[in-house]
């Protein structure tokens, strides 16, 4: 930047240097602006690259049967009807009991727990859990539920899911009541109103649309998610909705016959990877429109 | 702010008939208990977490001590396990794709934030978020079935025969060309974690002040120029805390990993020799362990030993972030 301010008040005679600086500056600003254009486009890239190939391969295996008939032995002709039912039960599940106390945690972080210690220390917790490998999540409940009650189960499976959209609704929770002017607190508490009425009848109205964009968003999240229901819910191969049970999901089906030698397993694995891939898109963009609409 | 706001309406109401009062006050109660139960409840949940780890794992930490840390051993057999191997193929591949990573995250963020033309920069951050919603699985069958190849085919081998042969470096780049590995694994990392870095880059970029960057340019800058000496040292630490973030994510991402790494229980000088990590061998040997065995205990060690490496970046990450919001 000194080289900056000497342009203009350099000497006449020192015409020819500035001019060579001037023109240094501007290529190393212009190699730096296509280096950052080509970076861009190399995320870019990526992402059409795996859309793509999800297409490609995805839609070659899509036919009727993969919503209408469970999983097979290879070589008879499968579908995946079981693993979508069984992960649309346990993502429900997950998402009925999570957002809740997801919001609860969220409201006691912006309405009662500001600046205190208390209320620092759940938020510390809570955005660790956000970022928290998954696979620990399955291992905590392997111990607490798989481990003693003697066996997976769908239920451990929810609870796993569960755990990991806590922290997601907590963050956007937290984030949209903050952006309530405290001047409306102020008006309904002035109108005589309790304080759990101005929360739940003006906050979360408010800041509704925020907190479904955070619901949807932690539903996409934890609808692909697959290492924390290994060692949960486990996966089958035949039809089930009994959440007792070891109960097979979309995730850990296509890890599993994506590993597998055999290729009308390999092509399921495909047709179900897209079939997931589409549907968290899909509710990441809603999310975002919903967010987008309110503003 | 609130709570003087409550507590000179409460007094006057106690004094009054409690007919409107106490339907509130008992609502209060209750919804306020339920708060605050929500947020200890968060509390258990991480407290738990760390403690049923550090169980599983005890029997494990027991038989073989601190050196299970670093002891390379992994065997199921004589049942002697170490977790030195995959700590090695957690930190290397994090790192790995920690350097891959930052350049191009920041080269969005800058796009994003200088270059792009107004109308564009919506459509490509809600591209390059959307390339965080791809669930870790796609990232796996996408490496095993179209980057692997073209790494073994095209990639590695022209690697192998130039930079290869270098005295030195050249180690880190020798063996055969299979594709899955070490380096695969990292450039898989990079490509998942890239939008967590550029969406923290590119919104703290966003909040230096407007005046600053305006009279840089008012000097003469360059847009670059701005970027170097305004921009960067205005928030330098949260970019830290962005990378911090990314690499967080980066040690315990399972699934992708687990397809590309070639999952072998060794340390090889090459990078494109496989290895595995801690999140890879806990998904993969899981399944073959009996409950109660020795093996399982040496698996939750090993999640415990995950643990505390993320929690520490987190904490890290978090800390820094936060002095950002606080300035």
């Amino acid at each position: 930047m000194s080289a900056t301010t000497m342009q203009p008040l350099g000497p006449v005679k020192d015409q020819a240097v500035a001019a060579a600086l001037g023109r240094r500056r501007k290529a190393t600003d212009r190699l730096v602006r296509l280096l950052s254009f080509a970076a861009t486009g190399i995320g870019l890239i990526f992402l059409a690259s795996i859309l793509v190939t999800l297409f490609f391969k995805g839609f070659g295996a899509m036919n009727p049967s993969v919503f209408t008939e469970v999983t097979k032995p290879p070589g008879s002709e499968g579908g995946l009807l079981n693993a979508i039912v069984g992960s649309l039960i346990q993502v429900a599940l997950a998402t009925a009991i999570g957002t809740p106390i997801g919001m609860l945690v969220g409201t006691f972080l912006a309405e009662y727990a500001k600046g205190s210690s208390f209320g620092n220390v759940v938020r510390f917790v809570s955005d660790i859990l956000l970022s928290a490998p998954s696979i620990l999540i399955g291992l905590f409940v392997y111990q607490l539920l798989v481990l003693p009650f003697g066996g997976f189960s769908g239920w451990a499976g929810v609870a796993a899911l569960t755990i990991i959209i806590i922290p997601i609704v907590v963050r956007t929770t937290e984030d949209m009541l903050t952006l309530i002017p405290n001047t409306l607190r102020e008006a309904v508490i002035g109108l005589g109103s309790p304080k759990w009425k101005m929360i739940v009848t003006i906050c979360w109205r408010s800041a509704i649309s925020g907190i479904i964009t955070g619901i949807l968003l932690g539903i996409a999240r934890i609808a692909g998610e697959t290492a924390p229901l290994l060692f949960t819910s486990l996966g089958n191969n035949a039809w089930t909705t009994d959440l007792t049970g070891p109960m097979p999901s979309l995730p850990i089906t296509i890890y599993s016959y994506a590993g597998s030698p055999f290729q009308d397993w390999i092509e399921l694995a495909w047709a179900g990877a897209l079939l997931i891939t589409l549907a968290v898109l899909l509710l990441n963009i809603l999310a975002r429109s919903v967010l987008g609409r309110s503003k | 702010m609130q709570q003087a706001a409550t507590l000179p309406l409460g007094a006057p109401m106690d004094a009054k008939p409690h007919r409107t009062a106490s339907p509130g006050r008992f609502g209060d109660t209750v919804f306020s208990a339920a708060c605050h139960a929500a947020g200890g409840f968060v509390l258990l949940l991480l407290g738990g977490i760390i403690v049923e780890l550090f169980i599983g794992g005890l029997p494990a930490f027991r038989a073989f001590g601190l050196p299970f840390i670093w002891s390379t051993e992994w065997d199921p057999v004589t049942e002697v396990f170490g977790a030195g191997v995959s700590i090695y193929g957690t930190i290397v591949t994090a790192v790995l794709a920690i350097l891959l990573a930052v350049p191009v995250a920041f080269g969005v963020a800058f796009y994003l934030t200088e270059l792009s033309p107004p109308w564009l920069r919506r459509p490509v951050g809600t591209a390059v978020e959307l390339l965080a919603a791809v669930p870790s699985i796609i990232y796996g069958m996408w490496g095993f079935f179209l980057i692997a190849p073209i790494m073994g085919q095209y990639v590695q081998p022209a690697v192998i025969d130039t930079i290869g042969e270098l005295p030195l470096i050249g180690e880190l780049f020798q063996g055969p060309p299979f594709g899955t590995g070490i380096f695969t694994a990292a450039l898989i990392l990079a490509i998942m974690i890239l939008p967590f870095i550029a969406a923290t880059m590119r919104d703290v970029f966003e909040q230096v002040p407007p005046v600053f960057k305006e009279s840089a340019y008012g000097l003469g800058c360059t847009t670059w120029e701005v970027m170097r000496g305004v921009v960067l040292p205005y928030t330098r630490i949260s970019v830290v805390g962005g990378i911090m973030l990314g690499l967080g994510r980066a040690l315990g991402e399972t699934m992708a990993v687990t397809f590309v790494i070639g999952n072998a229980n060794r340390i090889s000088t090459s990078l494109f020799g496989p290895g595995n990590t801690i999140a890879s061998v806990v998904a993969l040997e899981f399944g073959e362990s009996e409950m109660g065995s020795l093996k399982l205990s040496a698996l939750l060690a090993l999640g415990f030993i995950l643990f505390v490496l993320s929690f520490i970046v987190l904490a890290a990450s978090r800390f820094l972030l936060r002095s950002r919001l606080k300035a």
